[in-house]
């Protein structure tokens, strides 16, 4: 401890020298910290999926319906929690570029099977109520300045309305839920969609099931899937979370080429930070001799070293990740084309094991030089 | 001058290396990212013809969430402005569905596989497309062919194997090209066989329409749109496909430009360092040729002449590595429009290795600006006196 000013006095020598390298790391840091962010956007919040809901598609594929009529058969399977369908509405909100999801449920189901959407009970029951009312999610609510009562109109592009070419819903509420939770979304009722609609009545996108006992997650997939073998529309029943992956890597390999990228970055930096590092030690080889001639040890100067190469690397390295954090915080940039915009806990933790290992690395090479150094011959050099 | 310090690089090699290996890692990341952009846009505003016209029920934002029943569409084929083969109108009323096939890549998860069921004028209608394996289907058959884009990203797609979707059976027996666009993507069959398969009773999805010529859009449209019989909406087929690229194009290249962005400031920063290094570690030569009488403005010239060529380098080594790594790699992924597959291929453009390397050149030049400004207002005896 007693060494920490000679510590810091190494590294503010070269004031210039130290302030650039601090300013390349902390850049390092603060892409990690960002293109950690686009990755887990594009995985589409697979890490906060619940394990104990199914989804049931269309073995053909999602954009096919299934029948309203298998929730009652669904429900009466053992083990069934609470069975639950969802549309697809694709509604456009006056232009096409304003997309966000929407989609058209069973309110009190709904609710029930996903505890993570909070909403006040005042509001829920508000939902319950009106037929035409729809809860959206608070970004969603933020974007477009919706408050509740607002009357939104919606253009339906998949299912029109038997009158006129608008769908009208009513701001119910506005749903909340901790990071990672997608608040961009708009629920509506079922029952409304099914009245208004010019054709398709008795028609649902999918089935989500919660199950009692996630153990059972296979066996129960595979009976529903039996259930509804060769009938007219056949199932394929996933967990939530396979589900949410599969739709993810649709996308590509966003993820592989977020890390390559991170990876690079890192690289190069680490090179400039440890190249940085040698020529700051060789700088003071005669000033090291002088230490070891004093008595400090091989293994001290080692640590002296290293310490002033650890310091320089979190410094900047945590300044980075902390701004990373706070732009995170702002919100989305691209005006809802990234649904789940946070950098998570566990990237953060490898954020910082990546800059331990970092400067370690920086410091290693020169610190061993500087603990081999003999005395006499480092004293020869100038 | 310049040369001089040129020929003193290797004696600081692992410094320049470092600045080197520095800017080519930023026009490594930023050449490829944006060739992801240009690859996907190119498959989509490459894809269709100024001389086809797409129709769909007004308010559909895609062929996928349209919808025209038998009668709309033959009132459609009617409409003047339509080429003619013969007495028939060159006009193809068409379905859209997507089928869960497995990616190559990712065996374990279904992709979204556009299937398009087309009638026979589907074919002479698109000139592009050609065979280049196998057969024609035959109408009235479960018989498909499939694009070349699709046949390489999802599995069961080889002329003889069998596509299980559902109950239904599909028997490849061929593969078309169609010059990269969007529709190599895709499988195709008879659009008849495809409605009894998902119960569509008589409907399409979209009427794809081989115009007289590209003037003869408005006089179709207007036909069309003052028909009180139809509701529905008219586009040129290349402009459907360029709109429908605009969102992830557009999301690619602000990620693109965002993360190149940053990471050339990180690289400015390491520019800087080396050159600070190298003159730092030459104080007193430069000190010494400025003694001997060079002026100010050719030191000057020399270091950001050193930094230039570092710039250069690292420039051209990212931009080759890039353009080997990622040039023609073959990957496809979701358009959100129709929410199914588009398989293309990226692109580094002579544009992007021109960009990459007027950026790395750039970012030379800023890197050894300071290092250059101090070097010459550093006073002489002092410098002198420097180890």
């Amino acid at each position: 401890m007693k060494f920490l000013p000679l510590i810091w006095k190494n590294v503010w020598r070269r004031k210039f020298r130290t302030t650039f390298t601090l300013l390349s790391i902390f850049i390092a840091f603060l892409l990690f910290g960002i293109l950690m962010t686009i990755r887990t956007a594009f995985s589409l919040g697979v890490d906060i999926a619940g394990l104990d809901r199914l989804v049931l598609i269309n073995k053909v594929s999602l954009i096919i319906p299934l029948p309203v009529s298998y929730q009652g058969r669904l429900q009466q399977v053992p083990g069934v929690d609470l069975a639950t369908h969802q549309t697809w509405f694709g509604g456009v909100y006056q232009d096409p570029s304003n997309f966000f999801a929407n989609m058209a449920v069973e309110p009190e189901r709904f609710l029930k099977i996903y505890p993570e959407f909070t909403l006040p009970p005042e509001q829920s029951k508000a939902w319950l109520a009106d037929r035409q009312g729809a809860i959206v999610g608070r970004d969603l609510a933020d974007r477009f300045g919706w408050k509740i009562g607002d009357r939104i109109p919606l253009t339906g592009t998949i299912w029109q309305a038997k009158q006129g070419s608008a769908w009208e819903f009513n701001v119910s509420g506005i749903y909340d839920g901790a990071d990672g939770i997608d608040k961009t979304q708009f629920f509506f009722r079922y029952d409304y969609l099914d009245e208004n609609r010019a054709r398709g009545q008795g028609l649902v996108g999918w089935y989500v099931v919660r199950i009692a006992d996630t153990s059972r997650s296979v066996e129960l997939s595979r009976a529903f899937d039996e259930m509804f073998a060769n009938s007219s529309a056949e199932t394929k029943t996933t967990t939530e979370k396979g589900f949410v992956e599969s739709f993810a890597k649709q996308i590509g390999d966003i993820g592989a080429i977020m890390i390559a990228i991170s990876s690079t970055v890192l690289f190069m930096f680490g090179l400039v930070a440890a190249s940085t590092m040698a020529q700051s030690v060789r700088e003071r080889t005669s000033e090291l001799a002088v230490l070891k001639t004093l008595g400090f040890t091989g293994i001290a100067i080692l640590t002296l070293v290293l310490a002033e190469s650890l310091f320089i690397v979190l410094f900047g390295g945590l300044l980075g990740l902390g701004v990373a954090w706070l732009f995170v915080q702002r919100g989305d940039p691209t005006g809802g084309m990234l649904a789940i915009f946070v950098l998570p806990p566990r990237d953060i933790a490898i954020g910082v094991v990546l800059m331990v290992l970092m400067g370690l690395f920086a410091g290693v090479m020169p610190a061993m030089a500087a603990m081999r150094l003999q005395i006499t011959d480092a004293l020869r050099r100038v | 001058m310049i040369a001089l310090n040129l020929r003193t690089i290797p004696a600081r090699l692992s410094s320049s290396a470092v600045a080197i290996i520095g800017i080519a890692g930023v026009v490594v990341v930023f050449v490829s990212v944006l060739s992801i952009a240009a690859g996907f846009s190119a498959a989509m505003t490459g894809s269709g013809s100024p001389n086809r016209a797409l129709v769909m029920r007004s308010g559909a934002d895609s062929e996928m969430t349209s919808g025209l029943d038998g009668a709309e569409v033959d009132i459609i084929k009617q409409a003047p402005g339509v080429r003619h083969d013969g007495p028939a109108p060159l006009a193809s009323a068409e379905l859209y569905v997507i089928i869960d096939l497995p990616k190559k890549s990712t065996p374990d998860a279904a992709a979204n596989v556009p299937m398009r069921g087309i009638e026979p004028a589907g074919m002479p209608l698109r000139e592009e497309v050609s065979l280049v394996e196998g057969r024609m289907f035959q109408f009235g058959t479960n018989e498909v062919i499939v694009g070349r884009g699709a046949q390489g990203q999802f599995m069961h797609l080889n002329v003889g194997e069998t596509i299980v979707s559902g109950q239904n059976r599909w028997q490849v027996v061929g593969v078309f090209e169609a010059d990269g666009a969007v529709a190599e993507t895709e499988i195709w069959c008879d659009a008849r066989v495809l409605q009894g398969a998902y119960r569509r009773g008589n409907s399409y999805q979209s009427v794809l329409a081989r115009l007289e010529s590209t003037e003869s859009l408005d006089m179709f449209r207007d036909w069309l749109t003052s028909n009180p019989q139809l509701n529905v909406m008219i586009r040129r087929e290349n402009e459907y496909y360029a709109g429908q690229s605009q969102a992830l194009t557009r999301l690619i290249r602000t990620i693109g430009f965002g993360i190149a962005g940053l990471m050339g400031i990180g690289a400015i920063f390491g520019a800087i360092l080396t050159m600070y290094t190298a003159v730092a570690s030459r104080a007193r030569e430069i000190a010494t040729l400025r003694a001997l009488g060079f002026n100010t403005i050719s030191i000057l010239v020399s270091i950001l002449g050193e930094s230039l060529v570092l710039g250069g380098i690292g420039g051209l080594i990212g931009g080759l590595g890039a353009y080997l790594a990622f040039n023609g790699y073959q990957t496809s992924t979701m358009n959100f429009q129709t929410f199914s597959q588009v398989a293309f291929a990226f692109r580094v453009t002579p544009l992007l290795l021109a960009m990459g390397l007027i950026y790395a050149l750039v970012m030379g030049l800023i890197g050894g600006l300071f290092p250059a400004i101090r070097a010459v207002r550093l006073p002489i005896p002092i410098a002198l006196r420097e180890l």
